[in-house]
């Protein structure tokens, strides 16, 4: 039977098969498309090497959860439920584009294993698909051009507007759904017009839509537009194609790369040079970052997968609070310096380009609390932690660090603390425990199950120092048999680390590493989530690491530890995820679960922003020190969340938090209205032990 | 240009809680660590930026035991081309005007355009600088926080004066300055850079070599001996405030309004 009209693969133009046209393009499309990969993918031939060809099962695991279920995404719902909505179009319209780009040439094709009831269905599911896509596409374009949500706005020192290229995207997808539905319903309408209607329709689908309008279109006029539908869908999806390695939409390509390759453990820092050990550094010429080609390859797929959301920046901390920091434009600004350095035609760049004084500012990177909200947040599973220490370990390799952050390095390197106290009075703390509880000091040859790891700020800040006494003596209360390093502990080092002054950090872990082995302590408690995260995560061989929250809440439940009843009123209180116990170590219920075994305490969550969506307080170990450019303290954006929360009280489990809580509270002028505590404060002011303890640590128990 | 910068490795008084021996001979010194004097590392951060900016070379040098030799090191770490330990026996217990003697010796025998020295240190009186000048007759500047190179062997120098008010000067070359901290951001040097010039030999000179007299240096030589240390007793009219932090604040407030200090 002849066909109802020409298909493209039979038609002529101007005398010529027009399957020779059809041939063609696909032809120079995907030919183009190749190069430009192939040019794209220069500089990361040219990165430093970065460990990811292993774990394939967590990989995998991780592509199913967040590439293809779109695991991140409704975390901002509109947007989200919309890119789920083109994402999932894109997979199912996908297996039907090829299908056309083959019918340009081959008659009457269909896909292997799309024949008969499967090729039905699945025609079904193609006209849903893009009836979804389409109305996704008309509301993703009113709300970048009508409600223009405020984490699209480029500041004007970040370049220009992104939002032309946004929407010329989101007609190049409008046009490929239209030409595909056209395509099809002119066909139809045909058939139709004859009796000879091979499938029905789904209403409210584009082709159904398409057969209505086209219902008397002479014969002719359909034969036209199937063939130019034919040839405007052939020519969009390729241009289309070749045109997403020029723009965010790169990530339509990489996102399954970037989310296969993405960083596996939080917490951590990548080494300075994937396959140097620690041993090896000393024979590394440059250290760090420094121009562009020192990022990983790993690193620069980021750049390319950057999608240009928003949502790092709208969690980064330092950006809400006017930090000159926007993790955001760390990407793409790399992106695009890396798209001139490395054209798709012309030479490619041969000077080095500096990436500080560059792209990038110092203070911009200093301003990193390596917090991790933007790397919970991301859905293509971009990092920017190793980034910022790569960049400050350059920094700090070429002499660039400010002033204010020498002097406490300095004092770390000579004394183990970075206020150059003395080490002999680092375990001076423990001299006013009271309550009945001695600490025993491993450095005096005394022995104990457990090791205390207090770390610097614990142990010599006179404030802090009461979070030490006050876990003491629920230590004590609940029959941990524990001691302390005393003066030969050493600073963890963990932001030293962070901070990117590794060979510091190495020295700091060896020395602490002896120390804790020699104790022979069968593991380890700390009060302080950024010495647990360094000790857990970039220390090795030591015996297992636990906070404080999870030993009090196995006492506790133990029935170890005994509870006055609360004397007061019930207080309402928020509990602050510290950013190294949450997002880094996924503690986020042990603390929460002892707050709602006390009694006289009511609980209520900052919602929002508590859990992996915490928000930093300011940032702890040398950050207390950096002097950033601000127009407000984290820590102030933070007790305002608590008091809006209905909060009198705000928990913390983290000396640094504590730090910068109590001093938000007397800067944002919440005195009297709001308190912070830590958590083992809190628990040691409810323990069932009236003796002098109130006397010891000068506090009322009115919590 | 070719700059000699006069280190002195002393206490580190951010790090340390200085304490004056019983028998007042000296500080205690037991659980002291010690680091190179502030204002001689911002004088090596300005004579490497004038190298940078310039040519020439970064000589540094200290009087001092085989102990001072780490602060060599590590302005050798920042950028400095050169070290050089001026160490004797015969050395210890220098003035200020012998350790002036040492370092004229030690800057006859190079080809110095330039002496830069910290404008005093944590532990000394801010003597050498002058006195290394008046020895080698060169000319002097104190306090200087600013330095731009200028045709013919010249500096234009800048000195901080009352108020913050900036003076300039020009000064001709050779000549030695005395450097005030703020100048210029010092470098970091991390103990990665450390370890890149660990091997890097330094040279070590003594009396002779520098063809020093050693009575003209020395404990023997010194005209000005110290004779005590002590902490001064609390003189009368001094109160300590005693209370809980809120009661010392009240206290205070009262004190302040009651002496007119508070309106």
């Amino acid at each position: 039977m002849e066909p109802v009209l020409v298909p493209p693969a039979a038609a002529t133009l101007a005398g010529i098969p027009a399957r020779l046209l059809f041939l063609l393009i696909p032809l120079v499309g995907v030919g183009l498309f190749a190069w430009i990969l192939r040019r794209r993918l220069e500089p990361l031939r040219r990165a430093a090497p970065d460990d990811r060809f292993n774990r394939w099962g967590e990989r995998l695991a991780a592509v199913f959860r967040l590439w293809l279920a779109q695991a991140r995404q409704p975390r901002y719902f509109l947007a989200g439920v919309l890119h789920i909505v083109v994402f999932f179009g894109f997979l199912i319209l996908g297996a039907r584009s090829l299908e056309l780009v083959v019918l340009g040439f081959v008659e009457d094709f269909v896909l292997p294993g799309f024949g008969g009831g499967v090729g039905a269905a699945y025609r079904a599911l193609k006209d849903i698909a893009a009836a979804a896509v389409f109305v996704a596409v008309g509301i993703l374009a009113v709300r970048r051009l009508v409600f223009r949500p405020a984490r699209y706005a480029v500041p004007a020192r970040y370049g220009k507007d992104h939002t032309p290229e946004a929407i010329f995207v989101l007609g190049l997808i409008a046009t490929l759904l239209l030409s595909e539905g056209l395509f099809e319903a002119s066909l139809l309408a045909a058939e139709r017009q004859l009796g000879r209607e091979a499938h029905g329709l789904l209403p409210l689908t584009l082709p159904w839509a398409f057969v209505r309008l086209l219902s008397s279109a002479p014969r002719e006029a359909l034969q036209a537009i199937h063939l130019a539908a034919y040839a405007v869908h052939d020519l969009t999806f390729f241009f289309f194609l070749c045109f997403l390695p020029f723009g965010k939409h790169f990530h339509v390509v990489t996102s399954l790369f970037n989310v296969f390759f993405m960083r596996l453990d939080p917490g951590t820092v990548k080494p300075v040079r994937h396959g140097v050990d620690d041993e090896g550094l000393d024979r590394l010429e440059s250290f760090g970052v420094k121009r562009f080609e020192d990022f990983t390859w790993k690193h620069m797929l980021d750049f390319y997968s950057c999608a240009d959301c928003g949502r790092c920046s709208d969690r980064c901390p330092a950006n809400r609070v006017g930090r000159p920091l926007s993790p955001r434009f760390i990407s793409i600004k790399a992106r695009d310096l890396c798209f001139r350095r490395y054209p798709v035609r012309g030479p490619i760049a041969a000077e080095p380009a500096p990436l500080i004084g560059g792209i990038y500012a110092e203070d911009e990177i200093w301003s990193c609390t390596t917090c991790g909200a933007c790397e919970e947040e991301c859905p293509l599973g971009i990092e920017y932690i190793d980034k910022m220490v790569d960049l400050r370990r350059g920094m700090v390799d070429d002499g660039l660090v400010p002033q204010s952050l020498q002097k406490p390095l300095a004092a770390i390197e000579k004394r183990g603390n970075p206020w150059g106290k003395m080490e002999k009075k680092r375990g001076d703390w423990a001299l006013g425990v009271g309550g009945g509880c001695r600490v025993k000091r491993f450095e005096r040859g005394e022995a104990a199950e457990a090791l205390y790891f207090v770390d610097s700020i614990t142990s010599y800040d006179d404030r802090m120092q009461k979070i030490a006494q006050a876990a003491a003596r629920v230590f004590c209360a609940a029959g941990v048999d524990f001691g302390i390093l005393g003066q030969d502990e050493k600073d963890s080092g963990h932001e030293v680390r962070r901070f990117g002054e590794e060979m510091l950090f190495q020295s700091l872990k060896e020395h602490n590493t002896e120390a804790i082995r020699a104790t022979g302590a069968r593991w380890i408690v700390t009060t302080d989530p950024h010495a647990y995260n360094a000790l857990r995560k970039d220390y090795r061989d030591l015996p297992p690491v636990r906070h404080a929250s999870e030993v009090i809440l196995e006492a506790l439940r133990a029935g170890r530890l005994a509870l006055a009843p609360a004397a007061d009123a019930v207080r309402t209180c928020v509990y602050h995820d510290p950013c190294y116990l949450g997002r880094h170590n996924r503690l986020y219920d042990p603390p929460r679960q002892v707050i709602d075994l006390l009694p006289g305490l009511r609980r209520v969550e900052m919602e929002g922003d508590c859990r992996d969506r915490s928000f930093c307080c300011g940032g702890g170990g040398l950050m207390l020190f950096y002097e950033p450019e601000e127009e407000m303290r984290m820590g102030v954006v933070r007790v305002k969340m608590a008091q809006a929360a209905g909060a009198e009280l705000i928990v913390a489990a983290c000396p640094f938090c504590l730090v910068n809580l109590e001093d938000a509270i007397k800067v944002a002028g919440l005195e009297g209205q709001l308190e912070a505590v830590d958590l083992c404060e809190l628990v040691d002011r409810r323990l069932a032990r009236a003796d002098e303890r109130s006397t010891a640590n000068g506090q009322g128990g009115t919590a | 240009m070719n700059i000699l910068v006069c280190v002195k490795r002393v206490p580190d008084t951010a790090e340390n809680e200085i304490e004056v021996r019983p028998d007042g001979t000296d500080i205690r010194r037991e659980d002291l660590v010690y680091s190179v004097n502030e204002w001689d590392n911002y004088a090596v951060e300005e004579a490497i930026q004038i190298a940078e900016r310039t040519g020439g070379s970064v000589t540094v040098a200290t009087v001092g035991d085989a102990d001072a030799e780490e602060v060599v090191r590590r302005e050798m770490a920042m950028g400095a081309q050169q070290g050089l330990m001026l160490t004797d026996a015969a050395f210890e217990g220098s003035d200020g005007r012998g350790i002036a003697e040492i370092l004229k010796a030690a800057v006859a025998r190079g080809a110095y355009d330039l002496v830069l020295c910290g404008a005093q240190a944590d532990d000394g009186a801010g003597q050498v600088g002058g006195m290394l000048a008046a020895l080698l007759d060169w000319p002097y500047a104190s306090l200087v926080n600013h330095i731009e190179v200028l045709e013919g062997k010249k500096l234009r120098i800048g000195r901080e004066i009352e108020g913050g008010n900036q003076e300039r000067s020009e000064i001709d070359l050779p000549c030695v300055l005395s450097i005030q901290t703020g100048i210029n951001e010092p470098r970091y040097v991390g103990i990665r850079g450390i370890r890149k010039v660990a091997s890097v030999e330094i040279p070590v000179l003594g009396a002779a070599d520098l063809g020093l007299d050693p009575s003209r240096v020395g404990r023997a030589a010194c005209r000005v001996r110290k004779l005590d240390y002590f902490v001064p007793p609390a003189g009368a009219g001094a109160e300590i405030l005693q209370g809980s932090p809120e009661e010392i604040a009240a206290r205070l407030v009262d004190l302040l309004k009651a002496k007119g200090g508070l309106k």
